[in-house]
């Protein structure tokens, strides 16, 4: 058991704990958007940053990912922090002018504008990275991944082509944080990273609910026969 | 595009099937093509069990790599700190003039693709070019026309 | 095979016994430098030349590393430091080579090919006589442009590999606590006590382990690392080897940017050459110890020269680092125990065992211990490499061994620790060059790299230099250093295209705060250094390219324009054939004149005229 402080409260956690994790637990309110209960932070936003003191020691950390130690004091809105949260939503709000989550949140942190010139060719993108590690660890497929680097960076498949692996799920569209990912069902048809699913159709209700490819992988996983999972969760 | 799955295979076997080694597959491969095909990023990955996802970001991520064709001869224009205090823009410069294309870019015909690079490590003889390996050291804008036509006669 | 003491000296008896078998001793520099001024050709047509005179079994022409003077390449050296010629084959070679071949014969000094310094009357013959050699004490570089990098034998012949002999009889504790008692600081930037990096991967649980040498060196202005690693490999192969042994590795690998492929072929050789002589492999000397070492190539991206980049390029995938709540040495390269170092402290290792660790102490300053290599570049007319005691002042390297300022201009500042470093002004230059000082200037050593700067550099061009730097070689992982670094650059770009506005200095310091204390990896966090350490010293140059819209240095395009003073020009003709768009005309011994419609300003002009006429406003 590790027992510390978050601002001036005593609290206790497990030893290998994040910081984020027993904040959340003790009621603590940090923004952050690349978090993710399933899939781990790797640190990416920097939303989430606490001062840690440890003695005469102090240091900006990222909550997701610094290990709970005996003693220190966490304080989730100090000064410095307030300065590196403000100056992120700054910067995320001149990147994704477009997307509503990051304004709220800006708003609610008392940034309402941003001195930047705003992109407009980055979608509502911030790459927190969880739409490739759901494909990755959840799914199962690899279908995404990042390209490039520094401000280039951005989530694709390959060559932004229709993947070959990817069997249009949406587990990326229902994680993205800021809504940036297209997908479309019309007609029997699903439409996601560029590729065209033709969508199964419940032999009950005769309605379409998910998209062949997605069916026959589950099938292929899991051993179910496909005329099985052909019925839609409302028909079973 | 068809790649030489033979050629690729010798590369592969050389590292072993070592998927730590995909890098320098990739820098082998681009030796022989001068830039690294799609299908050879596909076939590697194929190979390795890597998925194709994961061998795009590595072939993106490093500027050694270029997934676009390159010209005959690559010329590497250093804007290294010394290399830009000494006049390195200068050359960059004088080089997209004279070669009539922007960094990044190919001639059209095929000979010569310029880029730049962040340092090459012969500071001392700054402003420095690299050209498919032989360095050119206190270049000016004088001597550029003269390096681009040792290589224009030549091939 | 070597498995013994007396097997090694036994290689190292026959190699003296061979190289004094010649009357003469001739070192042509091979390093990078060298070779791109031609050294290949300089070696061939001499040897050619001596084989016709049938000389081939008297004298010796050997291919060694870096002599650290390669503003002045190629270089060669006689003997044991006896003469040194500079520039040799640049005028013509046929001609050199035929005066060569004089000294080659009878020892004639051809005083041609001599060093020329600024006391045109001071003949300098022996490299010791150089200044920029006289100040230097070569520990690290002793035998760069000594030995053949290609050939064991010559290391062996000069001691090495006695060192590893030496520690594999030590108790790996012991090793670590001389190490720790030297004072051995990483050599690559932080400047981390190497000793207390061994204990903790020693002392941390799980197998294997590894050792790595960082020879990722992309600090542009740097190539310290560039030269051990061409010029003298089998150092940086012995340190690896001690330090495996007392850290309880037998797995090492050298990460080597792809943008120095000599260093990777003479590496690769001088592992090959080790594996087949024993020194590495299984039961190294009969100990019972085992190591062998592998090599992986860059992908000309910075941020691999970060540690846990660096081990995730390793690993096969991109380059992004890993936050470090939890060390490198419990938990690094595939997760394992895993020890970093930069190729000079590697390089250090077998000096400080084969000395001892009280000859290390005893040099250097109380913090800062040893010596350290500099590349000394930009503006300073002695350009190379150079090694020195910590603690000794700028002003020492900068103007008795660089020799001063080119074209003797005024001194403006001296950039040191690359993009993570910062410009420090003359004010400065009696300040001891440790670790710690460094630090407290706002710049930091960083790998050592030393970028002379003069009063016709612009410091707000310089911090845009850097900030495009960083944006291009960010890896993008996270928000502040992503989009905060091109921020920047936005911001000092306007300054410099004249569209600064009054409050941008204040906005820039406080984004710059934000960056440093919350980027991910230490080259984020470090990233705002080349801006802050110029706004600290030359905030009055920001303001005046805001207020007045100004360049004083003249380098700055958009605020500059280029004339000529017709009181000054001498229609020369100097200037107009230079000129890389042909906007200057005028007719001989008549004044010249800028078209300033199509001047590009470059300064091109302004660089050439001897009389003072080109002029900048």
């Amino acid at each position: 058991m590790v027992e510390f402080t978050i601002n001036g409260k005593k609290v206790e956690a497990e030893k290998d704990e994040a910081i984020l994790d027993v904040a959340m637990r003790e009621g603590f309110d940090i923004p952050t958007l690349c978090y993710h209960d399933t899939l781990g932070s790797d640190g990416r936003c920097r939303l989430c940053v606490v001062e840690v003191r440890k003695g005469n020691r102090k240091r900006i950390v990222t909550s997701c990912l610094y290990p709970v130690e005996n003693g220190i004091e966490v304080l989730t809105e100090s000064p410095d922090v307030l300065l590196v949260r403000k100056t992120v939503l700054e910067l995320l709000l001149a990147r994704c002018p477009d997307s509503e989550v990051i304004r709220y949140i800006a708003k609610e942190h008392g940034v309402s504008n941003t001195r930047y010139a705003k992109d407009n060719d980055k979608g509502k993108c911030i790459l927190c990275n969880l739409c490739v590690k759901t494909c990755e660890f959840n799914v199962g497929v690899t279908a995404l991944g990042m390209s490039g680097k520094g401000p280039a960076k951005k989530v694709t498949t390959p060559y932004g082509e229709p993947s070959r692996v990817c069997i249009g799920c949406g587990a990326c569209v229902a994680i993205c944080p800021t809504g940036h990912i297209y997908m479309e069902d019309r007609d029997g048809v699903r439409m996601i990273w560029n590729k065209r699913f033709e969508l199964a159709r419940c032999p009950k209700c005769n309605r379409y609910h998910a998209p062949v490819e997605q069916l026959e992988f589950i099938a292929g996983k899991s051993g179910t026969p496909i005329e099985e999972l052909l019925i839609c969760p409302d028909c079973k | 595009m068809e790649v030489d799955t033979a050629a690729i295979n010798t590369i592969i076997d050389k590292y072993g099937k070592d998927k730590s080694y995909l890098l320098a597959m990739f820098q082998d491969v681009q030796r022989q093509y001068r830039y690294l095909p799609k299908e050879a990023i596909q076939y590697i990955c194929d190979r390795l069990h890597i998925p194709f996802s994961k061998g795009y970001e590595v072939a993106t991520f490093y500027a050694s790599l270029s997934l676009t064709p390159r010209g005959r001869h690559t010329v590497h224009v250093c804007l290294g700190t010394a290399c830009h205090l000494r006049g390195g823009p200068n050359i960059l410069d004088t080089f997209e003039r004279e070669l009539n294309i922007k960094k990044g870019e190919t001639t059209e015909n095929g000979l010569f693709t310029l880029e730049s690079v962040n340092c090459l490590g012969a500071c001392a003889l700054a402003p420095l070019v690299r050209i498919d390996g032989q360095d050119y050291g206190k270049t000016t804008p004088g001597s550029v026309k003269k390096i681009i036509n040792e290589y224009g006669e030549s091939s | 095979m070597i498995a013994s003491i007396e097997q090694l000296d036994g290689m190292a008896a026959e190699y003296k016994q061979k190289t004094g078998a010649y009357s003469k001793i001739v070192k042509i520099c091979c390093g990078t430098g060298c070779i791109s001024s031609g050294a290949l050709r300089v070696y061939e047509k001499l040897n050619e030349a001596i084989a016709a005179e049938r000389l081939t079994d008297k004298v010796l022409v050997k291919k060694t590393g870096c002599h650290g003077l390669c503003e002045r390449g190629p270089i060669i050296v006689f003997g044991d430091d006896e003469i040194l010629y500079q520039t040799v084959g640049k005028r013509n070679l046929d001609d050199d080579i035929r005066l060569l071949l004089k000294t080659v014969k009878d020892g004639t000094v051809v005083e041609n090919l001599l060093y020329k310094g600024e006391d045109k009357t001071k003949r300098h013959v022996s490299p010791r006589d150089i200044p920029f050699y006289a100040g230097q004490t070569r520990v690290v570089l002793a035998l760069n442009g000594v030995l053949d990098p290609e050939d064991i034998g010559e290391y062996i012949s000069f001691g090495g590999y006695r060192a590893v002999h030496k520690a594999l009889q030590m108790d790996p504790v012991q090793i670590i606590e001389w190490i720790q008692k030297s004072g051995l600081r990483g050599r690559g930037g932080g400047g981390f006590l190497t000793g207390t990096k061994w204990r903790s991967c020693r002392d941390a649980s799980g197998e294997p382990r590894y050792v790595i040498a960082n020879g990722d060196e992309g600090d542009p202005g740097a190539f310290m690392d560039r030269s051990l690693m061409e010029g003298n490999p089998h150092a940086v192969i012995e340190g690896m080897i001690i330090g495996g042994y007392a850290i309880g590795s037998n797995h090492g690998f050298i990460y080597v940017r792809d943008e120095y492929p000599l260093a990777v072929h003479r590496l690769s050789i001088a592992i090959e050459k080790a594996k087949e002589q024993g020194l590495l492999g299984a039961n190294i000397f009969n100990s019972g110890f085992g190591f062998d070492i592998k090599i992986y190539r860059g992908g000309g991206a910075f941020v691999c020269g970060e540690s846990t980049a660096l081990m995730s390029s390793i690993e096969g995938k991109t380059g992004e680092p890993r936050a470090k709540y939890i060390h490198t040495v419990e938990k690094g390269l595939w997760d394992k125990p895993s020890n970093l170092n930069n190729v000079e402290t590697w390089a250090c290792v077998p000096h400080i065992i084969n000395r001892g660790w009280e000859w290390f102490d005893s040099i250097g300053t109380p913090q800062s211990k040893g010596t350290k290599v500099f590349s000394l570049v930009g503006k300073v007319k002695n350009t190379g490499l150079v090694e020195v005691p910590m603690g000794i002042t700028l002003n020492e390297i900068i103007f008795k061994l660089g020799g001063g300022i080119q074209g003797d201009k005024r001194f403006k500042a001296v950039q040191t620790g690359g993009p993570s470093g910062g410009c420090i002004p003359g004010e400065y230059l009696d300040m001891p060059v440790d670790f710690d000082s460094l630090t407290k200037l706002g710049s930091m050593m960083g790998s050592g790299g030393m970028i002379v700067m003069d009063e016709r550099d612009c410091m707000v061009d310089v911090a845009r230099y850097f900030l495009k730097f960083l944006v291009d070689e960010s890896c993008g992982k996270c928000t502040p250093c992503r989009e905060g670094v091109r921020r920047m650059f936005e911001i000092v770009d306007n300054i410099c295209k004249g569209n600064g506005l009054k409050g941008d200095v204040e906005h820039l310091e406080e984004l710059a705060r934000a960056i440093q204390l919350g980027s991910l990896c230490a080259l984020g966090q470090s990233a705002p250094n080349p801006v802050l350490s110029t706004i600290k010293y030359f905030r009055d140059e920001y303001n005046i390219h805001i207020e007045q819209k100004r360049c004083p240095a003249g380098v700055c395009k958009a605020l500059t324009t280029f004339t000529i003073d017709p009181e000054k020009c001498t229609g020369c003709m100097r200037c107009a054939p230079e000129c890389p768009v042909a906007c200057i005309s005028g007719e001989k011994k008549k004044v010249h004149t800028i078209d300033r419609s199509k001047c590009i300003k470059c300064g091109t002009c302004y660089d050439v005229c001897r009389f003072g006429a080109v002029k900048y406003e």
